[in-house]
């Protein structure tokens, strides 16, 4: 039976990925750049479960299974309100999406 | 050997990542953003989740990044000019990645095995927070690598199953009612 490999690696890269994604979304003002930064942070959240899932039993991978479903409806829900958005505005930049600021 | 590709595809995502965050045009974060996703893919496929490496290049790189690019496409969003945030903003944000990342790290100390020694001195928190069912090794040698995943889907998990699938049809009419003109 094969170990479990890579675990602690695979949890460093995870981090270091989530990171970079939290990073992006304060950086970008893109709206569309800024959901690729959360499609990232969900994928460093899957290659956690993937890594533990070797510990733990394929609970961990269904729980991916279910990620990757609502990141597929949240892009087309986001990209939809963002298709919204630019059809009023002429932009995607979040500078000048500041209705609701007080 | 083994070690060699798993960071060799280790250094292909953050690279892909970083370079993702950093790009002017859009079209071009979401190619590094597509070699993110393959390297992902490889490490699931090295990590023993053969099915979910090949459902990551399908649903992720088939089906969400077309989404992207269609939408970039769409409104003509490669010419916008540069969106960074002023230099208060780009100190902040590396500012809050790298704390994070500084915390994400500190919890390194609790490896797999100690979590484990401390969950053994409290018997019942273990069964409650950890199940630690059949390994997929075992699975996969009793059913086959879609059936491992496919059999306590469709028994343990059946009914998460059936409300993800609400999720979707919620999502399909909440972009439809979003995107159209005039319904």
């Amino acid at each position: 039976m094969a170990q479990p490999l890579f675990i602690g690696p695979s949890l460093a890269l995870s981090a270091i990925l989530f990171s970079i994604g939290v990073a992006g979304v304060l950086l970008r003002r893109n709206a569309i750049i800024v959901f690729m930064c959360v499609e990232i942070m969900l994928n460093a959240v899957n290659l956690a479960f993937i890594a533990l899932a070797q510990l733990h039993g394929v609970g961990g991978q269904i729980l991916v299974l279910f990620v990757m479903t609502v990141a597929a409806a949240e892009a087309a829900v986001g990209l939809a309100i963002i298709l919204a958005i630019f059809r009023h505005r002429q932009s995607v930049d979040l500078k000048n999406i500041n209705l609701l600021k007080g | 050997m083994t070690s060699f590709v798993f960071y060799l595809f280790a250094v292909a995502a953050v690279i892909g990542a970083v370079l993702c965050v950093v790009q002017r045009s859009a079209v071009a974060s979401a190619m590094w953003l597509m070699s993110t996703m393959f390297s992902l893919a490889a490490l699931f496929i090295l990590l023993q989740a053969e099915l979910l490496g090949i459902l990551q290049i399908l649903v992720y790189v088939g089906a969400v990044l077309v989404l992207f690019l269609f939408v970039v496409m769409l409104l003509n969003l490669d010419t916008v000019g540069r969106d960074m945030r002023g230099p208060a903003g780009t100190g902040a944000a590396i500012a809050i990645g790298g704390l994070l990342l500084v915390e994400l790290i500190a919890l390194w100390r609790y490896t797999p095995q100690r979590i484990a020694d401390e969950l053994a001195q409290a018997p019942n928190a273990m069964s409650a927070m950890m199940p630690t069912g059949s390994s997929v090794q075992a699975a996969v040698a009793e059913r086959g690598v879609v059936g491992a995943i496919a059999a306590p889907m469709f028994q343990t998990y059946l009914i998460p199953f059936e409300i993800t699938s609400l999720l979707l049809l919620t999502a399909l009419v909440g972009a439809v009612v979003l995107a159209k003109r005039r319904i």
